[in-house]
């Protein structure tokens, strides 16, 4: 087998499939089933409008065109792929301010982001509060049912001759004597593989421990509030410019900056939090409430909506806020694809197609440099 | 006696009864209809639990009519869909 | 509304709840009965007028019209939080009771299809029956009150099991003489009708546009599958396969569960009623099926033991022998998982079909209900899997080729808003909203 990938969640599909497509013989390992990981537990937002310009934005901006394409082959259906576009929304002049900044500097690097005054917001969401200083529109923002995409490229990568084994732990690595990777130990028995891919998320850092090449993946904990099922609502994903600041703060306390979505299905998506707790599983009132709190600050009908359900993810993060993507000097024939905190779903059709494109011997359509594995030794 | 209207139609019912077990003792067997398939549907559990029995009391939507006590002079309606049309966007 | 702490916050005031709440309270502790319902009683007691089965000493610890959507267990006790506001108590007894367990079949989502359950409410509580030619159905005891409530209005009861069973349970009969007499009387109340009792013949479709008018019923085998059909006019069915306990509160609270001889997944109690969980305690349907005596008895013990006393001896030996009869009558109605066709409803809320469900096996790879709920969305809607979930377990570990496991109910029952609360009040209390 030329290449195992650990883990079939967002990420480790879209490399199984690029490879897959790229002529490789694949092997999709994970403890758990399909896109049962943090895949399960987030949202399906494919943004470029959060995103300050430097290496993510670039990665961003390739990945929507990637998921232009995986729509074409795929079926935007059978991925819940929408084209439904960004608002972002601000409520105070100075937040007016940076978010006009903010677009500046992102059409600079290719971002299709048009600024819009108070007077237009309400004819692109009509339900929206009056309550807006003004606001941006970025019609590439995009949103994908992250179960279902995932699902689908490892049933697009089967039909092109992968074979997917869940139910099945990744435990250890086996060696050759130049001490390359030459394969894994799993709970079903040894592995051989040219390549192995730790697409592991969250657990990104444990698999690379395996390998005796640390990564330092850390969970950062988010909540979803979803609604009773409505008609179309919300055209757009809409969230506040505040947003924006805390997609990328360091802090380790409680965040709460909403994100307002529809969904196909009719329920309407409010996330999401942040916050550093481990993997603490219980629920918080406390944060439920604040988002509750923030949604209808945007979207002032939702008080009278009743909230069916909550859930909860630990996205995979790394301290500069960057994924991991890329082979790992330290380690041959291990190559990382893992730690894309709140933007793995997005990010996942460029780390996939860059994957495939390094494992074949193709140019990289982008500078993995920023990405790799070793910049966090010192 | 306490009386409610239901899609126009005058309807009586004992006091205490649910809007629910009233349309039904009125000889009526659904009052909404399903988002996607727009299947007609009516009381199912009788207790709160499926949410099948959705309907529109004095303009408000998606009240459960098993469990929503009738009251003298209620305006009651068929839910179509999620009764939230006046939303749509 | 904030009300001062109690010493034990009741959850559900049905027969369990009700008793817990009279142990607890006659033996001094201040007691808070919380049930979503407007008036106490549960499933079982539902007096229209007159009789009222509620000892007055209780009547001011009740709070009717308090939905629990959510528990949290804090440093020195629990906060339930309700649709009528918090309720803080240092001990919790959890007694929130079951509902009809579904079997989906074609026509099962045509109005005039109810719960038997259902029809029982619509009769006892607000004295109305479903229908005038009523097919009653499914399995086990509960059946025949609700056959024997109706009266002339049915049809033909349709069992798919056959109570013949428990004569291989000649001890745990014998020790419920009472249960007996129970099911004797319900037989001749059918006979003095002439309300045809089938045993081994299950409801297998209902025909009808906007309505039912009538179903198709097959004689099963002994693998259960369905032999000889024929069809039967009515203008109402009452159908029900056991109960689901409601576990929603439990699982916010981290309880053990345990898959009981019924196939539901229950709360595992301990002998005094306790939950794995300190100061949590269960009492009736919630940890295990097995009628309102039961319900009562355990009711008892939780409370008088929540209270610091020690349950009488008496109490303790009369569940064993309900309990005893309990999985005799498990043991007895067992129930299949059913084979509906592809094209078959599961979930009502979002209308997924059973062939979806079995696609998402299939094509796309998933291993348990929790990823076919994620995938196919059975589950996903108002009720969150509560109509749903047994059936769409049984199907998927079908898929699978495996049995249903207690994970398996697990992923489709655990539901962190436990009953429905609008944005606006969750975001109460919140600045600035
Ligand atoms: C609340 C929240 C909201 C979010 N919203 C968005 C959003 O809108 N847009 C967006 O792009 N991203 C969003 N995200 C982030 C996104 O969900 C993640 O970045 C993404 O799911 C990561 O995918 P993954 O495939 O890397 O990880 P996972 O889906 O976690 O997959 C990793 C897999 O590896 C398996 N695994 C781990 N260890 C082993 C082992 N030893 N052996 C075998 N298998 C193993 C696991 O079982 C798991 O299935 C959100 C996250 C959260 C929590
Ligand atoms: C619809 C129906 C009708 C039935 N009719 C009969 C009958 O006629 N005869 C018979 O022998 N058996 C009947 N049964 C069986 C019956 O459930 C049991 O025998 C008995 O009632 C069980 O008692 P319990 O106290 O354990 O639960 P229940 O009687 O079910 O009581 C549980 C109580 O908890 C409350 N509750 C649940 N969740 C919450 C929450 N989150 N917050 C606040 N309150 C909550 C409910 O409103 C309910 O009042 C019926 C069952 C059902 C589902
Ligand atoms: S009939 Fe089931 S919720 Fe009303």
């Amino acid at each position: 087998m030329d290449v195992l990938v650990i883990g079939a969640g967002m990420v480790g599909a879209a490399c199984a499939y690029h490879c897959a497509a790229a002529g490789l013989r694949v092997t999709v390992l994970d403890r758990g089933g399909v896109a049962t990981g943090t895949t399960s537990g987030g949202e399906g937002n494919i943004l470029v409008s959060d995103k300050e310009p430097g290496p993510e934005l670039d990665l961003a901006l390739l990945s929507v065109r990637r998921w232009r394409i995986l729509g074409e082959r795929i079926g935007a259906d059978r991925l819940e792929l929408e084209h439904k576009g960004g608002v972002v929304v601000a409520r105070s002049a100075p937040a007016l301010a940076g978010l006009a900044d903010l677009t500046g500097r992102q059409r600079a690097c290719g971002v299709d982001a048009v600024d819009v005054t108070a007077g237009d917001l309400p004819a692109l969401e009509p339900n929206l509060t009056r309550d807006v200083t003004g606001g941006a529109h970025y019609p590439q923002d995009m949103q994908v049912q992250p179960m279902l995409a995932a699902a689908a490229l490892l049933r697009a990568a089967r039909d092109l001759g992968a074979t997917v084994h869940t139910g099945t732990e990744v435990r250890g690595f086996l060696f050759g004597r130049d001490g390359a990777v030459t394969g894994v130990r799993a709970g079903s028995g040894d592995r051989a593989a040219g390549w192995v891919v730790n697409a592991a998320g969250t657990w990104g850092g444990e698999v690379a421990d395996l390998a005796g090449a640390p990564l330092p993946v850390l969970p950062r904990k988010g909540f979803v509030l979803v609604t009773e099922p409505l008609p179309r609502v919300i055209r757009h994903k809409v969230y506040t410019a505040d947003y924006v600041a805390g997609v990328a703060s360091d802090d380790a306390g409680l965040e709460t900056s909403v994100v307002v979505e529809g969904t196909r299905a009719g329920t309407v998506l409010i996330g999401a939090s942040r916050e550093r707790v481990g993997f603490d599983r219980r629920m918080s009132l406390p944060v439920i409430r604040e988002l509750a709190a923030q949604a209808i600050g945007l979207f002032p009908f939702l008080a009278d909506v009743t909230l069916l359900r909550t859930y909860l993810g630990f996205r995979p993060y790394c301290p500069d806020h960057l994924p991991v993507i890329g082979p790992d000097p330290r380690v041959p024939g291990l190559v990382h694809a893992c730690g894309h905190e709140g933007a793995g779903i997005g990010l996942s059709a460029a780390t996939g197609h860059l994957i495939a494109q390094t494992l074949t011997g193709a140019t990289p359509d982008l500078d993995l440099a920023p990405f790799r594995p070793e910049r966090f030794a010192a | 006696m306490t009386t409610f209207s239901f899609d126009g139609e005058e309807v009586t019912a004992e006091p205490g009864q649910s809007v629910g077990a009233a349309l039904l003792a009125a000889g009526y067997r659904s009052w909404r209809t399903t988002r996607h398939g727009g299947a007609p549907r009516g009381l199912f559990c009788g207790i709160g639990v499926c949410f099948d029995c959705l309907v529109v009391v004095n303009g408000r939507p998606g009240l459960r009519a098993c469990l929503t006590e009738v009251r003298d002079g209620d305006v009651v309606s068929s839910q179509e869909g999620a009764g939230r049309d006046h939303l749509a966007c | 509304m904030t009300t001062s702490p109690a010493d034990i916050a009741v959850i559900g005031a049905g027969p369990a709840g009700l008793a817990a709440a009279a142990a607890a309270r006659g033996r001094g502790a201040r007691v808070a009965l919380l049930d979503s319902a407007g008036r106490p009683g549960g499933q079982y007691w539902r007096h229209r007028d007159g009789h009222n089965p509620i000892p007055a000493s209780l009547r001011q610890d009740i709070l009717a019209g308090h939905a629990v959507w959510h528990v949290e267990v804090e440093a020195d006790g629990f906060v339930l939080h309700t649709t009528a506001g918090e309720v803080r108590a240092r001990t919790v007894i959890v007694a929130t009771g079951a509902y009809d367990r579904q079997l989906p079949f074609p026509g099962w989502t045509l109005p005039g299809v109810f719960t038997a359950g259902g029809a029982q409410a619509m009769l006892k509580g607000h004295g109305v029956p479903v229908g005038d030619r009523v097919v009653v159905a499914g399995t086990g005891p509960f059946l025949l009150p609700v056959a024997a409530a109706l009266r002339h209005r049915v049809t033909g009861v349709f069992e798919a099991g056959s109570p013949l069973g428990f004569a291989r349970h000649p001890l745990a009969v014998a020790r419920n003489p009472g249960k007996l007499v129970e099911g004797a009387r319900y037989l001749r109340a059918l006979h003095g009708h002439r309300i045809p009792f089938h045993t081994r013949t299950a409801v297998v479709a209902a025909h009808g546009d906007d309505r039912v008018h009538a179903v198709t019923v097959a004689r099963l085998d002994r693998n259960r599958r369905p032999v000889s059909e024929r069809e039967i006019e009515c203008d109402a069915v009452a159908v029900g396969y056991g109960f689901t306990p409601q576990l929603e509160l439990p699982l916010q609270l981290g309880c053990d569960t345990r898959l009981d001889a019924d196939g539901s997944l229950v709360a595992t109690a301990d002998e005094w009623q306790r939950a794995s969980v300190p100061g949590v305690y269960l009492a009736g349907e919630v940890c295990g099926v097995g009628g309102a005596q039961l319900s009562v008895v355990e009711g008892a013990i939780a409370g008088a033991h929540a209270a610091g006393a020690r349950p009488r001896r008496s109490l303790l030996r009369k569940r064993a022998a309900l309990r005893a009869f309990a999985a005799a009558m498990h043991d007895t109605y067992r129930v299949g998982a059913g084979r509906p066709a592809d094209d078959t409803i599961v979930c009502r809320c979002e209308e997924v079909t059973v062939r979806e469900v079995r696609e998402s096996v299939v094509d796309l790879g998933a291993t348990d209900p929790r990823g076919v709920k994620l995938l196919a969305r059975p589950g996903m809607g108002l009720c969150q899997g509560r109509v749903c979930g047994y059936a769409t377990a049984c199907l998927v570990a079908e898929a699978c080729g495996r049995p249903v496991t207690a994970a398996d109910l697990r992923g489709l029952a655990a539901r962190p808003i436990a009953a429905p609360v609008t944005l606006g009040n969750l975001a109460e209390g919140v600045e600035d909203a």
